[in-house]
């Protein structure tokens, strides 16, 4: 078997931390290799280390026989590999021609030869059945077109292998139907894809072989074959799905805490109508561009809604996000690197953030530091925050899953009835996530309302008493936990979330 | 959107797109009502020439701006890039050729010194700028102890000359922009200086020598301002103190009045053209309906601010059609 990529005990250590650790793997020329993993198993510091973002600590790479370390991005892409990321990286103000030619035009009598340069765009796109005309701008495309443009400019450069990091999260089902069918052209042609994603059935579907990462390491590895669904599942956590999730501790009550009546905005969402008990999980399922994190912003006072009404206990909430936190909601947002938390701030001032108002003492309404260092020292013993000094160390220092708690904690210094927790475990490791669906747990079990928006159906299935599913802007269905206590519907839950709805 | 889009909707867009031309248009409109000779050959002819100083600055600047930097030095550079040029006509003896050589080399000199601390030393570009602004009109300043510097007569003569009857100022700034145009979009550089404004990060990814690019357009702007205050100077044959001074402000709001966003990625060549001849038309039609010259000022800033506002407006509604997608919708 030739081997276009060969790994040999690579090792990526930061501060002495491992992310890789002695990971030895054979990417075979021609095929299409699945690599698959939790979050924090060590994908992307395995791709930066082949795409020369990061050295390697220890070991050694060879590409095309010859050995191989990248410097710098620029090495990886002239030894002919090409990146496709979550995030394209388009210019958006360009023309697809000028994407594809950006490091270099042809040239006629010294200048660039557009004419040229659209005879090459023209035969890419249609190589990739895109039909556009090559000055189009970038931006006017939809985004499943955009990674096709994305993939054009790798074949410009004609490369040997095309990594793709979780290339279908943002594409509509017929997009993904059609970049698999683009993936297996290349493969056709010859040309090797690495296909990193998490979703576990396309994996099966589109690759020849599969690898598993656990903790930094190959944990397994094989022809595509031998991999059903539960071996993949078992070999990327490593323990059986059901300890993933720590027991639900009090039933929800029969009493209707927040109730949303027919929130619509044109071209948003649409006549959302459901209601959330005291002590409930209602777990929110959708793909991307669903709706979910649009109907969370509205929920939180973020976003205009035209129509319909929003109650929780017992009050009409209206307003911006100010009004909404007086009236007990908190949002967890999906982003907490942006929304949710001041980075460069230390944990204590964050914390107090959502109610710094009440720590304000005497006639000008100073900070009261004392008590903001009172209510932090609270939170980290209450959540178990791994911190040091809570009012020097900046949150930026923290991990992912402690950062995550620290949003939680300024919530839940503001005292809360409903909790929106928007992809609140993502880019958070196996052990943290855990915590946090504790927390979850916790929050309803006090008598409160959860509201819980996940991608990832897994955990939705394993919190919730309840969940919705959104699409285009709709719940498009609702599925109860039986009353025994199994599991959801899976295969239900997937297919309506991924019902193409006839436009 | 394309199919889904009114007439009506596809009507406001094109005039938000075309506000500029569309502003000019009316205030072409205004002072020729005013005034009918405003509209003669003669009086058009001199507009433009009277706007070639800030034009061409506005085109170099126009560079920087795509790029998502900014460039606050062009008003001090213009003094010490013509300061440099006198200096080299009157004790060197070079020509008028190489007055205009010696401007644009000073120029990007000064434009390069730019560069280094934003490039490589990696400071904000408007504090390195802001700083050099005041850096370098010191230095002219000490250069001359603050004293008037005549240029050899030659110069005027050239300043006024003309070409198949086009005025010599006029053939420079058409020179520039039909340059800079084919430069933005006929060269590998200048795709490079678009995608660079679009996403910086990005464009290091994809290969592009990002520091190479960003030195390479402040050294343009700084070419273009000292050829600029040598195209003026040439017309007056005499460089003062306060030569040039503020005229960064009027350079930056010509280009943004063309449509260069400051936010870097949009922008043109003949934009820039288009402000800075703007600018000079209202300048000129306000002298020519005799309107009271203090509120000269005060006119021209509600233009700017039309022009911005229209820019914002058009954005905006970009954003709206970008975001609210996810069903469709029903009217």
């Amino acid at each position: 078997m030739d081997a276009l990529l060969e790994l040999d005990a690579v090792t990526k250590e930061w501060f002495g931390v491992p992310a890789v650790s002695d990971l030895t793997l054979r990417i075979p020329r021609g095929e299409v290799v699945g690599i698959i993993g939790e979050n924090g198993a060590g994908k992307s510091t395995l791709m930066n280390v082949i795409g020369g973002v990061v050295p390697p600590t220890r070991g050694r790479m060879r590409f095309k026989g010859a050995d191989y370390a990248p410097a710098a991005p620029a090495d990886a892409t002239g030894a002919g590999i090409a990146f496709i990321h979550q995030e394209l990286n388009l210019f958006t103000n360009l023309s697809i021609l000028d994407n594809v030619f950006i490091t270099g035009f042809p040239r006629r009598f010294g200048l660039a030869d557009r004419r040229a340069a659209a005879t090459v765009t023209r035969t890419l796109l249609e190589r990739l059945d895109i039909r556009h005309d090559p000055e189009t701008l970038v931006e006017d495309l939809a985004p499943g077109e955009r990674q096709l443009v994305e993939i054009a400019k790798a074949l410009h450069r004609s490369v040997d292998l095309i990594i793709f990091d979780e290339p279908t999260t943002s594409l509509t089902p017929r997009e993904t139907v059609r970049l698999f069918e683009v993936i297996s052209g290349l493969r056709r042609e010859g040309r090797t894809v690495i296909y990193i994603s998490h979703i576990l059935s396309d994996v099966r579907a589109l690759c020849d072989r599969v690898a598993v990462l656990r903790d930094g390491r190959l944990v397994d590895e094989g022809p595509v074959g031998d991999f059903g669904i539960a071996r993949m599942i078992r070999s990327m956590i490593g323990r059986e799905l059901s300890s993933l999730f720590p027991p639900r501790s009090a039933a929800p009550s029969e009493k209707v805490l927040v109730q949303a009546r027919g929130l619509s905005q044109p071209g948003v969402v649409e006549d959302i109508t459901f209601s959330i008990r005291e002590g409930e999980i209602l777990g929110l399922f959708g793909l991307m561009g669903s709706g979910r994190s649009e109907l969370a912003r509205i929920f939180f006072g973020l976003d205009p809604v035209a129509e319909g009404s929003l109650i929780v206990a017992g009050r009409a909430v209206s307003g911006g996000p100010m009004a909404r936190i007086s009236d007990g909601i908190a949002f967890v947002t999906e982003n907490r690197r942006e929304e949710g938390l001041l980075m460069d701030a230390p944990v204590a001032e964050n914390i107090s953030l959502a109610t710094v108002e009440q720590l304000g003492r005497g006639p000008l309404g100073l900070l009261d530091r004392d008590v903001e260092r009172a209510v932090a020292e609270r939170a980290k013993v209450d959540l178990s925050i791994r911190a040091s000094d809570l009012s020097r160390l900046p949150v930026r220092s923290l991990s992912g899953g402690n950062q995550q708690k620290v949003v939680i904690a300024k919530w839940l210094a503001a005292a809360p009835r409903l909790f929106i927790l928007d992809e609140p475990t993502r880019g958070v490791d196996v052990g943290a996530k855990y915590e946090i669906y504790a927390l979850a747990d916790r929050l309803a079990a006090a008598g409160n309302a959860v509201l819980f928006i996940s991608s990832e159906l897994e955990e939705l299935t394993g919190m919730c008493d309840r969940v919705l599913v959104m699409n285009r802007g709709e719940i498009t269905a609702g599925f109860d936990r039986a009353p025994d206590m199994p599991h959801f519907d899976r295969e239900a839950l997937l297919a309506a979330a991924f019902r193409e709805v006839v436009a | 959107m394309s199919a889904g889009a009114s007439f009506r909707e596809r009507a406001v867009d094109l005039a938000l797109r075309r506000a500029t031309v569309i502003i000019f248009a009316v205030v072409l409109l205004y002072f020729g009502m005013q005034a009918p000779l405003f509209l003669g050959v003669e009086n058009l002819g001199n507009i433009v020439k009277q706007s070639a100083f800030l034009g061409i600055a506005a085109i170099g600047i126009t560079l920087v701006l795509l790029t998502g930097g900014i460039d606050l030095s062009v008003g001090s550079v213009m003094y010490l890039a013509s300061l440099a040029a006198g200096f080299a006509m009157r004790d060197m003896g070079v020509g008028v050729a190489g007055g205009v050589l010696a401007a644009l080399g000073a120029g990007a000199l000064l434009g390069a010194i730019n560069a280094f601390f934003i490039v490589r030393l990696g400071i904000v570009p408007f504090i390195v700028t802001l700083a050099t602004l005041f850096a370098f009109r010191g230095f002219g300043a000490f250069l001359t102890s603050s004293r008037q510097f005549d240029f050899p007569p030659g110069l005027r003569s050239f300043g006024l000359a003309s070409v198949m009857g086009i005025p010599v100022p006029v053939l420079v700034f058409a020179t520039v922009a039909v340059v800079a145009h084919l430069a933005l979009t006929r060269t590998t550089f200048g795709r490079q200086v678009y995608a660079v404004g679009n996403d910086a990060t990005g464009a290091v990814k994809a290969g592009i020598p990002l520091g190479r690019v960003r030195a390479a357009v402040y050294v343009i702007s700084g070419a273009t301002a000292g050829l600029a205050g040598f195209i003026l100077i040439a017309q007056i044959g005499r460089i003062d103190a306060g030569f040039g001074q503020g005229r960064e402000f009027d350079v930056i709001a010509a280009a943004v009045l063309g449509g260069a966003s400051l936010f870097g990625g949009v922008g043109t060549a003949f934009g820039a053209v288009i402000g800075a001849t703007l600018m000079q038309t209202v300048n000129t039609g306000l002298a020519f309906s005799g309107m009271n010259l203090y509120l000269q000022p005060i006119l021209q800033a509600g233009i700017i601010f039309l022009a911005v506002l229209v820019d914002s407006l058009r954005q905006s509604r970009q954003m709206l059609r970008r975001r609210r997608t996810i069903r469709p919708i029903q009217r």
